[in-house]
């Protein structure tokens, strides 16, 4: 499968790159690990007439902390990420999502921009930044703009990017001490898209009571779901079996799950309300030895 | 548009005029005439036509030769040296790890870039490293024989037995 001729632009700098995005408007597509839009483009599902390859632009691939922030690079691979120490003593979470993406060649291509910027409700990462709470840095030709992560996604493989916008930066807020986080996700086999996928953070104060929770389920919505009614049932009280088992009930249903042949409607339903109490568990096991 | 690209490929610079779309698996096996680096799936999905960019073993059919440019490349060709197998291949050679064939040299280059990161793997971050490579013959357990054989190789320890295991 070859996809279909198209103008090829490697840009060394930002401003390069939004230029031409800029000339070739609607025409152009940016390229970053290539591992959504080349197969797409292999089936012909996307037909741009211009590749913006963003991949020689340096500054893009960082993994810091800074000002209380965790800052990712739109560019970082998830390989980078899967082994980006810092990162993982903060937010575990993230060991447990690049483990589940794909395989390590793809792994070794796919970022952490992309993976955003598809819109593809079934990716694993959007799950991961509602839950904790992530800002998504763009630049386009105005500069920078920030974007809450709940006004992030908009539908089936849109988001709030403009045209002509580079997400360039995801910002993570570092939480206080007593913060656990995990992610899992159901697959029919190694490397397949989530049949059901839940990602979790809490907070845990002193006082056993529950300050903060963030909880987002993969691939049982046409969009990235930020499981509302499950966090508040978390939130300002101690954790419980009780408190516990109405969250998952809560997300079992204000997901919105489509059969297809991962499983059934209930079937998903189901799956969400037990892997949203493992990764509850989980998280809150991690908050305690931290 | 044609593009004008230099590729080192085993070793061997290469410069040479490509149109954007062109995958880099097509650049490698009708232009370099090197078809020891396979298409299985096409899909992204099966490894057969892993190779190694800049010693990170990549998916050569979800890659545009274009984006290969200024980078160096290593397919299967180049694993052997001087006619002496390198020890992966001597691990599969040995251990029965391949039947056909056909999904060898992805196994052996994204094994390459395993053992170089983690060169002594457990069974687990064995079958864990390799789940993006599909075998249709084996079963897979004397692949994972042949990379345990290959890193003790490597490492100078003795050698495991490799006598079939009935298991
Ligand atoms: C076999 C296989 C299995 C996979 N399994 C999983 C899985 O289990 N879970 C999962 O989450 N993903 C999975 N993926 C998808 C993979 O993680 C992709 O790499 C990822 O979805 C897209 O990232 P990319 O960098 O490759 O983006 P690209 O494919 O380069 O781009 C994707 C889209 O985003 C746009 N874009 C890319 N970067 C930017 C940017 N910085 N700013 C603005 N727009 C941008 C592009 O224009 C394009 O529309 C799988 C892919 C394959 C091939
Ligand atoms: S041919 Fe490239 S992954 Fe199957
Ligand atoms: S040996 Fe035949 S596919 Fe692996």
């Amino acid at each position: 499968m070859i996809p279909q001729s198209f103008q090829y632009e490697s840009p060394g700098t930002l401003a390069e790159a939004i230029q031409l995005l800029h000339q070739y408007g609607d025409e152009a597509k940016i390229l970053s690990g290539g591992h959504s839009l080349i197969p797409m483009m292999k089936l012909r599902f996307a037909t741009p007439e211009v590749l913006v390859d963003i991949n020689n632009i340096p500054g893009l691939t960082h993994i810091v902390e800074e000002n209380g922030k965790m800052k990712i690079g739109g560019l970082a691979r998830e390989a980078e990420i899967e082994h980006a120490d810092l990162l993982i003593k903060r937010f575990p979470i993230f060991k447990d999502v690049t483990k589940l993406i794909a395989d390590p060649q793809v792994r070794n291509r796919g970022t952490i921009g992309g993976n955003l910027a598809h819109g593809d409700a079934a990716n694993d990462h959007p799950a991961v930044m509602l839950a904790l709470n992530a800002t998504v840095i763009a630049t386009g030709a105005e500069g920078t703009r920030e974007i809450p992560i709940d006004e992030f996604f908009f539908g089936f493989y849109t988001t709030a990017l403009q045209h002509g916008e580079i997400l360039t930066e995801i910002q993570i807020p570092v939480p206080p001490s007593g913060t656990g986080s995990a992610y899992h996700k159901l697959e029919r086999k190694v490397g397949d898209y989530a049949t059901a996928g839940v990602a979790v953070q809490i907070t845990i104060g002193d006082d056993g009571i529950v300050k903060a929770a963030g909880i987002g389920l993969t691939n049982v919505n046409p969009t990235p779901l930020r499981a509302v009614r499950s966090e508040q049932a978390l939130i300002g009280k101690p954790l419980t079996e009780h408190s516990i088992a109405e969250a998952a009930q809560y997300a079992s249903e204000d997901c919105n799950p489509s059969a297809d042949l991962r499983g059934s409607e209930e079937y998903k339903r189901a799956m969400v309300a037990v892997l949203v109490k493992r990764m509850i568990h989980e998280a809150a096991n991690r908050a305690s030895n931290n | 548009m044609l593009k004008e690209i230099t590729v080192t490929v085993n070793g061997e610079k290469h410069t040479l005029e490509v149109e954007p779309r062109l995958l880099l698996v097509h650049m490698i096996r009708e232009l370099l005439n090197l078809t020891g680096t396979h298409i299985g799936c096409d899909t992204s999905s099966c490894g057969a036509c892993t190779i190694l960019m800049d010693g990170k073993s990549v998916k050569s059919c979800t890659i545009l030769a274009v984006q290969a440019n200024g980078k160096s490349l290593t397919t299967i060709e180049a694993v052997a040296v001087n006619g002496e197998l390198s020890a992966l291949q001597e691990g599969f050679k040995e251990n029965h790890g391949l039947h056909c064939g056909f999904c060898t040299p992805g196994m052996i280059l994204r094994a390459t870039e395993l053992l170089a990161n983690n060169p002594n793997p457990t069974e687990e971050e064995i079958r864990w490293g390799i789940s993006g490579n599909l075998c249709r013959c084996t079963g897979y357990n004397n692949i994972v024989k042949a990379i345990i054989y290959a890193g003790a190789k490597m490492r100078g320890e003795e050698l495991p037995s490799t006598e079939p295991q009935f298991v």
